[in-house]
């Protein structure tokens, strides 16, 4: 069958727009129509925008970092160009792209959607959300221009208050910044879900991709502000030298890392949280079955995000922490594993006797739920103590956390992106082009980041511009993958732009999936809904195939 | 079911959509016009932080003065928006007003987060005073330094802030029973302790037995998390002043007085933080007393 097959089938295709409301798109054409607006659709692709350009950033900067290790001497930038190439790498990703990707972009668009609201509860402030993430861009960007900073994305004290000669406290206010959007976000997403469900949307019968952001946001909300306050104090130590970070002062430099890391820690499931919700949407669509064990999902959303406050301790294993510390932190780092286990469990149930479809999103799916699986493994080595010792600040590390953070997150926003594209667009995306790119980075992934796990366990620290030669050739087949997983990147960037102009006009639900977003038109009106819906029906309502599914 | 000011009843949130028809409303959204006011805000923010920056390092102040006049602009502009919305029927209706609740009260969960930042920094030193690095003693102030006296300027302020509680209490028990007066006289008296507590806690500040700057750990956790705490007053006793000009303007009912509401939740929450500031910081973290601060 030919991958454009089920959308030519498909009755509700539309020919023209005539008779129809204007949809959100082409409402108005008019800058201001643009930079004012108060949809939270164009403010989702506003979003869309600027983080594709951050990520855009990022991965030049990984890519030059890759570049430089192909040699063990170092010889291709300076030690200090180095260290600023993977700041930016680091920083740009994690604050810029990854923290605000799924929730502010597709949350943004669907969540409203998908509780069958007209719009977020506060328009406007969703709008000042985006405005504020600008300003923190401006000035992420603007020292990138001046000269860069070299302190790694986590800004350990004292290397940041006091040794680092280069713009620190720039990138800092960026950051801190960026949080208020964060905050301001959250807020949004959890008085929508609570207050403008539809009638009949139930909690219980939300997506999973609803309670995740609920989770997200709560996330958002409580531990964002520790990341302000931490940052500002590291301005004002900077700056002033107020001494609370700094030992000539009396200052506790471990304080700054259990400050950073409360967040911080839960930041990864803010990156990770929404990517579940994208795979809870997307293996029930391809599977054309129910989502094993929905309340079992819905909850373990919820424990990740309250377990995540009380695991920051893992990062500091050697760093002096006392033995009964380690131990509790450590047995909480496994408690993580339980609920994300149940949603690997309970997707891998979903395609069980599935009617299978093995489409772009999809492929991205199944891409995401064996890294996730790669990377939460792994994760249970590091949050073992003896293990831990070995490994702590090794490649190791930095295989771990980006088999979460692409294998993951990237893999599920991809595979959301292509799924909901004719949504946002009204634009179907070549299938087959999708398929091949979406190949290109599960395999460039592999290539490039499982290398680094045997590096890390033979002992290579990262953040090193040097290495002993004997670890250059699993250093070039690193490089060598990060170059196909580029091309997997670059492909969707310019087979996706092309759809717009020449994709073929979307249907409404060319998926054949469920849930109140495929009832709207492709791309849906203003407003949505031309007549608010009711809901009457249970979540994931595919056919039923198995007995489990009752 | 919820009555409306004007005595109409509003459908509840998961009214069917026939019946909101009988409201005259289409559905119980407000969905708001596209508006210049989050680009101006957002700018104006980033023209303070800017403006601090070329402040600090070239001292002038010009950009910042601008971007703090825009900011002040747009809140300005922007709420006068809302509230006229909150006058205009069908707008603000209950779904939108719980909206509001919820927004608020995230809103300073968030903020008990921020304070959770500060005291944790001090706690981390407070609590485990070996965590001063070589050669600082392992003793809560550090050696050398001399605090406030808590029974002095502090306890004042701690009575000030516990009285203007029950006085915004007053003025919503007038609120609620239809006296307006009441409500006026309990306002105007939060906002006037709220002032007395700021000038209270400048007159400390400048008799400070330490510096901020170069001082050490003590005086700049000190000045940051009473700092950030004196910031939230002079906020709370702004938005309980403009509760009191529409007071004035006779803006509040029995039933629909959300703006009120949240000033007085907001009052209530930087209370309780200095409740925290009072025991943990000016109590427990007493050492060595400066007699006459303030006197």
């Amino acid at each position: 069958m030919s991958p454009l097959d089920i959308t030519l089938r498909d009755p509700e295709t539309p020919r023209s727009t005539l008779g129809r409301p204007p949809d959100y798109l082409h409402e108005a054409h008019t800058l201001r129509s643009w930079f004012f607006t108060t949809d939270h659709k164009r403010i989702a692709l506003l979003y869309l925008a600027t983080i594709t350009a951050f990520f855009v950033v990022g991965a030049i900067a990984a890519g030059l970092v890759r570049l430089s290790l192909i040699v063990p001497n170092g010889q291709i930038f300076t030690s200090d160009t180095y260290n600023k190439l993977f700041t930016v790498h680091g920083v740009v990703m994690v604050w810029f792209f990854l923290i605000p990707s799924i929730p502010a972009t597709f949350g943004n668009f669907l969540i409203p959607l998908m509780i069958g609201a007209k719009d977020l509860a506060f328009p406007r402030l969703n709008l000042l959300s985006w405005y504020v993430f600008i300003g923190g861009g401006l000035f992420t960007v603007a020292d990138l221009v001046i000269g860069g900073v070299d302190t790694g994305w986590t800004f350990y004290a004292p290397l940041s208050t006091t040794f680092s000669n280069t713009y620190v406290v720039p990138a800092l206010i960026g950051v801190i910044i960026v949080g208020f959007s964060s905050i301001l976000t959250g807020l949004n997403f959890v008085v929508t879900i609570h207050t403008m469900r539809a009638p009949g949307m139930t909690w219980f019968r939300m997506p999973i991709f609803v309670w995740t952001h609920y989770a997200v946001s709560l996330i958002f909300l409580l531990g964002t502000p520790v990341i302000t306050i931490t940052l500002i104090l590291l301005v004002m130590e900077r700056s002033f030298g107020i001494g609370v970070f700094d030992p000539r002062l009396g200052g506790d430099p471990v304080l700054f890392e259990h400050l950073f890391w409360f967040y911080s820690h839960p930041a990864v499931y803010i990156m990770v949280l929404p990517g579940m919700g994208v795979i809870s949407e997307i293996v029930p669509a391809f599977a054309q079955k129910r989502l094993f064990g929905y309340r079992f999902v819905a909850y373990a959303s919820l424990a990740l995000a309250s377990i995540t406050f009380f695991v920051w301790g893992h990062h500091m294993f050697v760093n002096g922490e006392s033995n009964l510390a380690a131990l509790v932190f450590s047995l909480l780092s496994f408690a993580v594993a339980v609920p994300s286990a149940v949603k690997v469990y309970n997707w891998t149930a979903t395609m069980y006797k599935g009617s299978i479809r093995l489409q772009t999103p999809m492929l991205y799916a199944m891409g995401y739920i064996g890294l996730f699986v790669l990377g939460g493994l792994t994760g249970l080595f590091l949050a073992t103590l003896s293990i831990n010792e070995h490994t702590h600040g090794t490649y190791f590390v930095v295989a771990h956390f980006h088999y979460i953070m692409v294998g993951g997150t990237m893999l599920a926003f991809l595979g959301g992106l292509h799924f909901w594209w004719p949504k946002f667009t009204g634009k179907m995306y070549p299938e087959a082009w999708g398929r091949v790119s979406a190949i290109f980075i599960f395999i460039g992934f592999n290539v490039t980041f499982f290398p680094q796990f045997l590096l890390g366990y033979l002992g290579m620290p990262r953040r090193y511009h040097d290495y002993p030669p004997e670890f250059q050739l699993l250093n070039i087949v690193s490089s060598a993958g990060a170059t196909i997983l580029a091309a997997g990147y670059i492909f969707p960037m310019i087979y996706l732009i092309w759809s717009l102009w020449f994709g073929r006009q979307a249907p409404s639900n060319p998926w054949q999936a469920k849930g109140l977003e495929w009832t709207t038109t492709s791309p849906p009106p203003t407003h949505n809904f031309e007549t608010p819906p009711t809901v009457d029906f249970a979540p994931y309502d595919y056919p039923l195939r198995t007995p489990a599914d009752v | 079911m919820t009555i409306d000011a004007t005595g109409t009843t509003l459908p509840p949130p998961t009214m069917p959509a026939a019946d909101l028809a009988v409201h005259g409303m289409k559905q119980p959204y407000h969905l708001v016009d596209p508006s210049p006011w989050p680009i101006l805000g957002a700018a104006g923010g980033f023209m303070t932080v800017l403006g601090i920056a070329v402040a600090a390092h070239f001292h002038t102040y010009y950009l910042l003065i601008a971007g703090l006049a825009l900011v002040v602009a747009v809140m300005f502009l922007w709420w006068r928006d809302v509230i006229r919305e909150s006058r205009t029927p069908g707008m603000h209706s209950a779904l939108v007003r719980l909206g509001l609740r919820y927004g608020m009260t995230l809103f300073i969960a968030s903020e008990v987060m921020f304070f959770v930042g500060f005291f944790w920094a001090y706690f981390n030193f407070s609590i485990f005073p070996e965590n001063l690095a070589a050669p600082f003693k392992a003793v809560w102030p550090p050696e050398g330094v001399v605090t406030f006296d808590p029974f002095h300027l502090p306890l004042l302020n701690t009575m000030i802030l516990l009285l203007s509680g029950t006085t915004v209490t007053w003025a919503h028990h007038g609120l609620l029973t239809g006296d307006q007066r009441a409500l006026r006289n309990g306002l105007l008296i939060t906002v006037l302790l709220g002032m007395t507590f700021t000038m209270c806690q400048a007159i400390e500040y400048s008799d400070a037995p330490f510096k901020f700057s170069g001082g050490g750990i003590y005086p700049s956790v000190f000045f940051l998390a009473t700092g950030f705490h004196g910031f939230h007053v002079i906020v709370g006793t702004i938005f309980l002043a403009v509760c009191w000009f529409r007071a004035r303007a006779g803006q509040f009912t029995p039933e629909r007085h959300f703006g009120f509401e949240a000033a007085a939740w907001y009052w209530h929450f930087v209370d309780v933080v200095w409740l925290f500031l009072f025991v943990c910081i000016y109590f427990l973290g007493a050492g060595p007393i400066e007699a006459n601060v303030g006197g």
